[in-house]
């Protein structure tokens, strides 16, 4: 049994040092902390609240930045960075919804299919994760969006669907290893129920992967939605979605380039934070490895 | 174990995989959209159309005959017909396949032979300017997603730089006999060289532009096995014995740091074939991808349908060739496979 | 005295980490004569290996050779050009890595890179055939002992024992030393058995050839048979030198002392203690003697300053000040 696994408690203190002196993880958490604030305090903090809806203001359509709309107006003559914060809240919404969902299950899935490893639960699990992963993630979300329709709701369910298998992939494979470790049979020896070991004792060993994959999913699963709005299989209009705002903002490029371009950075910088952060998670918990 | 082995069992697997693919995809594109029957008439068709449409489509038996109809037309060349161009899908997917498949190759071997070496020299100088240049800016590749670099590229190079990039072709310029249906290629065999210029003249951005993303990622894998293995015995013993410079680096070095970045190749193709279909859509690239979104804005199910499978199928036999290439790299995995 | 194949001064070796400055090697000592086999001896991350990477000139990136010279036939190894260094490696001295699996590349066959190195260690004048490549590579294999040297050309690292894997670690090295071999605790991640195997065959290839050996070990009983002198290395310091018998008749430093008292004794007298305390953080070490906080006869000063290492005749020489009245 070389090399048997053995889960100390986290040292926070450690971690938070760590954590603090690494500056990209910090400009990260920065980012994500920003966005957050601007999509819950949005109807507080956007010049013109209104223009997240339905509005129009032809007059000042078409303006490009300056110091009274300082993203400039789109073709209705709404402000688009009021729009960009309403816009945020929908993104980290569907991060939320979708990486609350699909994580329990997941793990569930992927931890209950590690320990009885090589039985029938097992393959059944795996073989419709593998089903599910057979396609490019976009690809599974935009056939289930396009035979719904279209909406936010639907989109968050689609890209729920097509997510879980990644994370009982992950769990599975780091499940299975320890299966076998000493402290597991240590376990069942004693008379665990299996319910016990999963949890208290296969399960605390994942948590650092899964919290960095959660991490880096939120931005990934924001692209998604900012993808499938781009196509049009997502919020639909007027909703203020960053991939929305792309899309129809490129129906006037190049003259009126503001239109797609701020959108299109703004999701950059949202994806942007969140991998930052994520490595930042991903090496706290690398250092915590005996 | 042997190499035709390792083929033949990743061959069955892919097979079972797909097999339960078309049946996820067969259920989705049935049950979730209601009345595949109303949708292809319209609303304002009458019952008795959509009934004797029903009764056509086999769509009042059991799911499972009507999957085993499905099967059994595909298997003859019929995947039912297009709302969108009232067409076999079958045709379709002929016309505008080698479009997307062009697109694609270009696009891995853009990734391929541009992260491995930007990624090896990042690694071997360490922290040198060109290393901390490579790390930012692969950063923000990784971030950046690929429909924002192809309406960047749209931006200046279409317009800002006047160059030709929607489509394949200009308007002015003859296709060349179809061959193999990648134009480029055409075009050399058929020695048009005016084709061959444009053709590659409007190929290389949007498959840039898929690349981009793949490339920064593949070169931060690179870069960072790099670096790990630097400092492992194996080469620390290589060096010690005098083995020159140029062997090390392209020989014992390359290899065992190639094995993360090509495992990783699998998932990148996966992201080359899903953005594709959004960079089709903005540079109008007549492909099955941009075909595919059509048909997903206008619920043509039976598109849909063939279209998942085909992306399915890519990425199948990428995943494939890719494990080949791994475990070509790596014999451990040939021969531990047997054990485990 | 024996021609001086290698002298190393004062060697002082730190590492650049995140939290600071690891100061591991500080003013250490060795010379080694031509065909005379030397050992070290001293706990793990006492910075036996860093000495010998530093002589071969491999030290990881962030390392820094701080002060000192390790001098080779004469010139300074840590001075000399590319190309010097080049043919040093290949001709001169070689090192076998204390695990012989991670030593060896795990993507090629063995043959391949063992051949790479008879191409460029056993070929100076003239560019060898495939054939001649071949031939040489099969020889350093039998001379190291092994069995079917066809056969484990043609495999992988993987598909070999441990103890082959040892063996052709050695046959890499032969290739390419002509006077000096270092042994890096050659056999420690073995079978008992099979180390003593190896040892044996080592010093039989060493004594055949004509080689200098420094020979690495944690375990005593393993270099007593082997060395004819011996170092006693504590905490990035040399403790102790003095020819093999002598040390073992007559430890000096505390630290010697204690280590010879900790190995269990065949003819009985129970299980013994070790000593207390650890090394200590290279990170926050101090100016003065390294072993102080652990040493019983310790005084104020030796936390002050580090002591040199004091001749007292026979060949014996003792890092500590108070070597008289212990």
């Amino acid at each position: 049994m070389k090399g048997a696994v053995f889960r100390k408690g986290p040292d926070y203190g450690k971690s938070w040092h760590k954590f603090s002196n690494n500056y990209l993880s910090q400009v990260g958490l920065g980012v994500v902390a920003l966005v957050a604030v601007i999509a819950i305090f949005a109807p507080y903090m956007a010049p013109y609240p209104s223009n997240a809806g339905f509005f129009v203001n032809y007059p000042e359509a078409h303006e490009p930045p300056n110091w009274i709309h300082i993203f400039g107006t789109d073709q209705f003559g709404r402000d688009v960075l009021s729009r960009i914060m309403f816009g945020f809240r929908y993104s980290l919404m569907m991060a939320v919804v979708v990486l609350s969902l699909v994580v329990p299950l997941g793990v569930v899935l992927g931890l209950v299919a590690g320990y009885y490893r090589g039985g029938k639960v097992d393959m059944v699990v795996m073989r419709c994760a593998d089903i599910f992963l057979a396609v490019p993630p976009l690809v599974l979300a935009l056939s289930i969006c396009s035979v719904l329709t279209p909406s936010v709701f639907n989109a968050m369910m689609a890209v729920s669907l097509m997510w879980w298998p990644w994370y009982t992939r992950l769990v599975y494979s780091i499940s299975s290893s320890l299966r076998n470790e000493a402290f597991v049979q240590a376990a069942e020896i004693a008379g665990a129920s299996p319910f016990h070991i999963i949890f208290r004792e296969i399960l605390p060993n994942c948590l650092g992967p899964i919290l960095t994959k959660i991490t880096l999913d939120a931005g990934w699963v924001i692209l998604i939605g900012a993808s499938l709005s781009f196509v049009g299989l997502g919020a639909q209009p007027p909703i203020p979605d960053l991939g929305t705002m792309v899309s129809d903002g490129a129906n006037f490029l190049p003259e009126q380039w503001w239109v797609s371009l701020f959108p299109a950075l703004a999701i950059v910088l949202v994806i942007l934070g969140f991998n930052l952060l994520g490595d930042g998670v991903r090496d706290l918990f690398a250092a915590e490895t005996v | 174990m042997r190499m035709s082995t390792f083929i033949l069992k990743r061959l069955s697997y892919t097979v079972f995989v797909l097999f339960g693919l078309s049946i996820l995809i067969f259920i989705i594109a049935r049950v979730l959209p209601g009345d595949p029957a109303r949708l292809a008439l319209g609303p304002r068709a009458p019952d008795w159309a959509v009934q004797n449409l029903r009764q056509q489509l086999h769509l009042n038996e059991p799911l499972y005959i009507q999957y085993f109809y499905w099967v059994r037309d595909a298997a003859s060349g019929s995947l039912g017909e297009s709302l969108v161009t009232r067409r076999d899908v079958f045709t379709d997917v002929q016309e505008f396949l080698p479009a997307t498949l062009e697109l694609i190759t270009l696009s891995a071997l853009l990734v391929v032979a541009l992260a491995i070496p930007i990624g090896m020299v990042a690694g071997r100088r360490a922290n040198s300017w060109f290393d901390n240049l490579v790390r930012v800016l692969s950063y923000i590749g990784v971030a950046v997603p690929a429909f924002v670099v192809a309406i960047i590229f749209l931006l200046v190079f279409g317009f800002m730089l006047h160059i030709p990039i929607i489509g394949r072709l200009s308007p002015n310029i003859i296709a060349p006999p179809t061959v193999t249906g990648f134009i480029t290629i055409d075009s050399l065999i058929s020695g048009n060289m005016a084709a061959f210029f444009d053709a590659a003249v409007h190929l290389i951005l949007p498959a840039l532009a898929l690349a981009l993303g793949p490339i920064a990622q593949e070169a931060r894998i690179t870069r960072s096995s790099v670096v790990e293995n630097l400092n492992k015995d194996y080469i620390l013993s290589t060096v010690s014995h005098g083995v020159p410079e140029r062997l090390l680096t392209l020989k014992y070095l390359l290899r065992p740091s190639l094995i993360p970045t090509i495992s990783v190749m699998g998932l990148d193709i996966s992201s080359l074939i899903a953005n594709a279909f959004l960079v089709e859509l903005i540079y109008n690239w007549p492909g099955i991808s941009r075909y595919g979104i059509n048909a997903m804005l206008r619920k043509d199910l039976n598109a849909i349908v063939a279209v998942v499978m085909i992306a399915g199928i890519i990425f199948a036999i990428a995943n494939i060739v890719v494990d080949l290439i791994v475990a070509y790299l790596d014999p451990r995995i040939r021969y531990v496979e047997k054990a485990a | 005295m024996a021609e001086q194949l290698l002298d190393v001064k004062d060697l002082h070796v730190y590492f650049k980490v995140y939290e600071g400055l690891l100061k591991v090697l500080n003013g250490v000592f060795l010379n080694v004569g031509a065909k005379e086999k030397v050992g070290i001896i001293g706990e793990s991350g006492c910075g036996k290996t860093t000495t010998m990477k530093a002589i071969m000139r491999i030290l990881a990136a962030n390392a820094i050779v701080a002060g000192g010279t390790i001098a080779y036939r004469g010139s300074d190894v840590l001075q000399v050009g590319m190309q010097d260094l080049m043919r040093l490696r290949r001709t001169s001295m070689s090192m076998i890595f204390q695990d012989p699996t991670a030593a060896l590349n795990p993507v090629f066959k063995v043959g391949e890179q063992l051949e790479d190195i008879v191409r460029y260690s056993e070929f100076i004048s003239h560019t060898p055939t495939k054939q001649e490549v071949r031939t040489k590579a099969v020889d350093l294999l039998k001379s190291a002992a092994l069995p079917e040297p066809e056969r484990i050309l043609d495999s992988y690292p993987f598909q070999l024992s441990g103890g082959m894997r040892q063996r052709v670690c050695i046959a890499m090295s032969l290739a390419s030393a002509k006077d000096l071999l270092i042994a890096d605790e050659p056999g420690t991640s073995l079978d008992v058995t099979i180390e003593d195997q190896i040892m044996r065959e080592l010093k039989q290839i060493v004594e055949d050839r004509g080689l200098s050996v420094i020979l690495i070990s944690h375990s005593i009983g393993a270099v007593k048979g082997f060395v004819t002198k011996l170092y006693v290395m504590y905490a990035g310091t040399m403790v102790e030198e003095a020819p093999t018998d002598e040390l073992f008749s007559n430890p000096v430093h505390p630290y010697t002392q204690n280590l010879l008292k900790a190995v269990p004794k065949l003819t009985g007298g129970g299980v013994p203690e070790g000593i207390a305390g650890r090394i200590p953080s290279y990170l926050t070490i101090g100016d003065g003697c390294r072993f102080a906080s652990r040493c019983m006869s310790a005084k104020e000063s030796c936390q002050a300053h580090a002591p040199p290492a004091f001749d007292i005749g026979n060949g014996h020489r003792v890092a500590c000040f108070h070597y008289g009245d212990i």
